[in-house]
């Protein structure tokens, strides 16, 4: 039940089809994967090896290495708290032991209702905005107690809905290259001389 | 095509714009745009000359593109700083095809100037991608963004489909000759993966470790085993202005051999963190932490304890090093490295063992797994760190932190002069027994912090109960 459906196969033939090497297209596809069921099933990795022609053992091989990818149901909203150097100096710790009063769950821990999984991250490159954290990787900065509480609050009564999707959709816009536009991947044996524009004469 | 336009693009809209970026009244060449709210629509980038570097190029031969890039000496602002212009003639010459993945993988602790580069203005990294393709003659580009930037994957997508359409990327690009795709790839959470080699393995798909080199360096042996040049997004972001502005305009900024502008972030306990572009190699640390236009000074007025020079990875520096200025030749002899261009301070209150572990932790825990050193020796670094700061270490485990980091860094370790201490610097960089930065990273902090307040982590060492002899009823002559 967990493969992907039909419009996600459409969706991962045409990423699969910007790739040189159908291979390429295996951390897109395992994020269409986990944003099709929140998180990548088992059926989902076995499907994706069909799709790039590998096993499903490479599939999760591949996907075990990165963080974002989960393997059990998490929240419906991921919590990051980062922890590195910045945000620590900031009161980073403070706001970790403040979230996990709130959420009456430890790090790494989900909610009964299955609203919220609270985590620890590394740097998320908004250092200058300490402490941060990101809800399903949505930004929010110079987090203070009061605020992580109001978007606790907002994000149960669903105020933030339009902003936040749920865990699993990470970018809510595709690249779609045009079939008039695109030049199509190019595999190493399908170019065997310079591109035409290096003829030492201007392209224009 | 109309599907980018409904409530996605309001809610990227809403966003906070650029922030942390602090404009300033100095020169830009990647951050012109900055200041519009709406600096990353395309209306936005014609009307402010987005694309005419593109044609400039054109209107050019390639190679002679290619040595416009080369006399302007645009160094990489990835970390190790190698001109970009030099790289693109590494490739071998009669290999086809050739490859551009870019590097938007931004994880170094403290570095973000790519995020902001690529949600405030990605046609212009768009626009350098295609120059960069055009000059070294490359047919396919990879866009590679950090997993976690889902903003950044939002705009840089909505902005490659309406370049597409506009015929700015794709076939016959302005009408040319000149045809390039440009695909967008995301990662999915790995540090490492912002080491080049382990982009390339990570955009096979495969786990994201690093591969050997020598003997194959990407540009002879990359992607597919194909050439393949690596470059930054703020790298690729300076070619437009560039295109427009010729290298005498360019090299005329910062000094000869640092060249342009930089962007650098600076972050911890100052007044007025940020992000600002700066003039390469004559601005001072001095100027970035204390001057009124950066960041106007120290938290609360309090003593500066220690800086991060150049992200996570870099040995630190303190007040003595405060005049050393934004220039790899003078940095890397004082005893650290400028790295991607981030600066982290710590004042007097900081508890410098437990700041330190959190770089250590995030080394040891970013560890691909793949050269023993780094993935055993990283987290029993950790381990041994959590132990002192804990209060349970003993002065052995100072001493083994010293034997473990010499097992991924043979020889002396970089560090800076200290006039109090007594230190004379050692320069960068350093001997290591791993293929890429991550393991020799984890210890650098640690060195840094031992080497310069060893009275701390002394402090936080299990006290022996000492008895005093004279309280002891032996006989002296067994005592002697």
């Amino acid at each position: 039940m967990s493969r992907l459906n039909d419009a996600n196969i459409k969706i991962a033939l045409e990423i699969i089809s910007h790739y040189p090497r159908p291979k390429s297209a295996l951390i897109p596809l395992l994020h269409l994967a986990q944003e099709q069921n929140g998180y990548v099933t088992r059926e989902a990795m076995v499907h994706l090896g069909e799709l790039v022609g590998v096993t499903s053992a490479e599939v999760y091989g591949t996907a075990s290495f990165y963080e974002m990818f989960r393997f059990e149901p998490v929240g419906k909203y991921l919590v990051n708290i980062c922890g590195t150097m910045s945000c620590a100096l900031m009161g980073a710790g403070d706001l970790m032991h403040h979230a996990e009063q709130k959420l009456g769950v430890k790090a790494g821990g989900t909610t009964a209702d299955g609203m919220f999984t609270l985590a620890h991250a590394e740097c998320q490159a908004a250092c200058t905005e300490a402490p941060t954290l990101q809800v399903n990787y949505r930004f929010r900065y110079k987090v203070t107690n009061s605020d992580f509480d109001t978007l606790i609050d907002d994000l149960k009564s669903g105020r933030l809905s339009d902003e936040i999707p749920s865990h699993g959709v990470v970018a809510r816009i595709r690249q779609r290259i045009p079939a008039d536009r695109g030049v199509g991947a190019i595999a190493p044996e399908l170019a065997t001389e310079n591109p035409a524009w290096m003829n030492g004469k201007a392209a224009l | 095509m109309d599907e980018w336009k409904g409530s996605v693009m309001t809610a990227a809209i809403r966003y906070p714009h650029a922030t942390g970026f602090v404009a300033g009244d100095r020169p830009k060449i990647v951050t012109s745009r900055f200041e519009h709210a709406d600096s990353f629509t395309l209306e936005r980038f014609l009307a402010t000359g987005g694309y005419a570097g593109l044609r400039k190029a054109l209107e050019r031969a390639a190679t002679d593109v290619h040595e416009e890039v080369k006399s302007a000496t645009v160094l990489g602002r990835g970390g190790a700083g190698f001109p970009a212009g030099t790289k693109w003639g590494l490739t071998p010459q009669q290999v086809f095809p050739k490859y551009l993945v870019v590097n938007g993988d931004e994880s170094e602790p403290g570095t973000y100037k790519d995020r902001l580069l690529m949600e405030c203005d990605p046609h212009q990294l768009i626009e350098g991608c295609l120059i960069a393709c055009y000059a070294a003659g490359l047919s396919q580009c990879f866009l590679y963004i950090r997993g976690e930037m889902a903003l950044a994957q939002e705009r840089v997508a909505v902005a490659l489909n309406e370049a597409y359409a506009a015929g700015y990327v794709g076939k016959n690009i302005l009408g040319s000759k000149f045809s390039v795709d440009i695909v967008l790839h995301w990662g999915a959470g790995a540090y490492v993966v912002g080491e080049e080699t382990a982009l390339i393995e990570s955009l096979e798909g495969n786990r994201g470790m690093p591969r050997l080199k020598p003997p194959f360096f990407p540009a002879a042996n990359g992607l597919y085993g194909q050439p393949t040049i690596v470059n930054n997004v703020e790298t690729l972001a300076n070619l437009p202005w560039l295109m427009v502005n010729g290298s005498e305009a360019y090299t005329a900024i910062g000094t000869k051999t640092s060249p342009g502008t930089r962007m650098v972030a600076v972050s911890g306990h100052v007044k007025n963190p940020g992000v600002f572009e700066i003039i390469n190699g004559t601005t001072t640390f001095r100027d970035l932490i204390y001057g009124a236009e950066f960041c106007g000074g120290i938290l609360n007025d309090n003593e500066l304890k220690a800086f991060v020079p150049g992200g996570g990875s870099a040995p630190w520096f303190t007040a003595d090093q405060l005049d050393l200025p934004f220039e790899a030749s003078q940095v890397g002899p004082a005893g650290s490295m400028l790295g991607s261009g981030a600066i982290m301070v710590m004042d007097s209150t900081t508890d410098i063992p437990a700041a330190a572990l959190t770089l250590t932790h995030f080394y040891a825990h970013e560890s691909c797994g793949k050269c023993t050193p780094c993935r055993e020796g990283g987290t029993w670094l950790e381990r041994i760190l959590t132990r002192i700061v804990n209060g349970t270490g003993t002065e052995a485990d100072l001493q083994q932190i010293f034997e473990v980091g010499a097992m991924i860094c043979p020889g002396d370790f970089p560090n800076a002069s200290n006039e109090k201490l007594g230190l004379a610097a050692v320069p960068f960089p350093y001997k290591m027994t791993t293929i890429c930065f991550v393991g020799p990273s984890a210890f650098a902090p640690l060195h840094s912090a031992i080497t310069l307040f060893r009275s701390e982590f002394e402090a936080r060492l299990v006290k022996r109960i000492s008895i005093p002899v004279t309280a002891v009823s032996t006989p002296s002559a067994v005592l002697a």
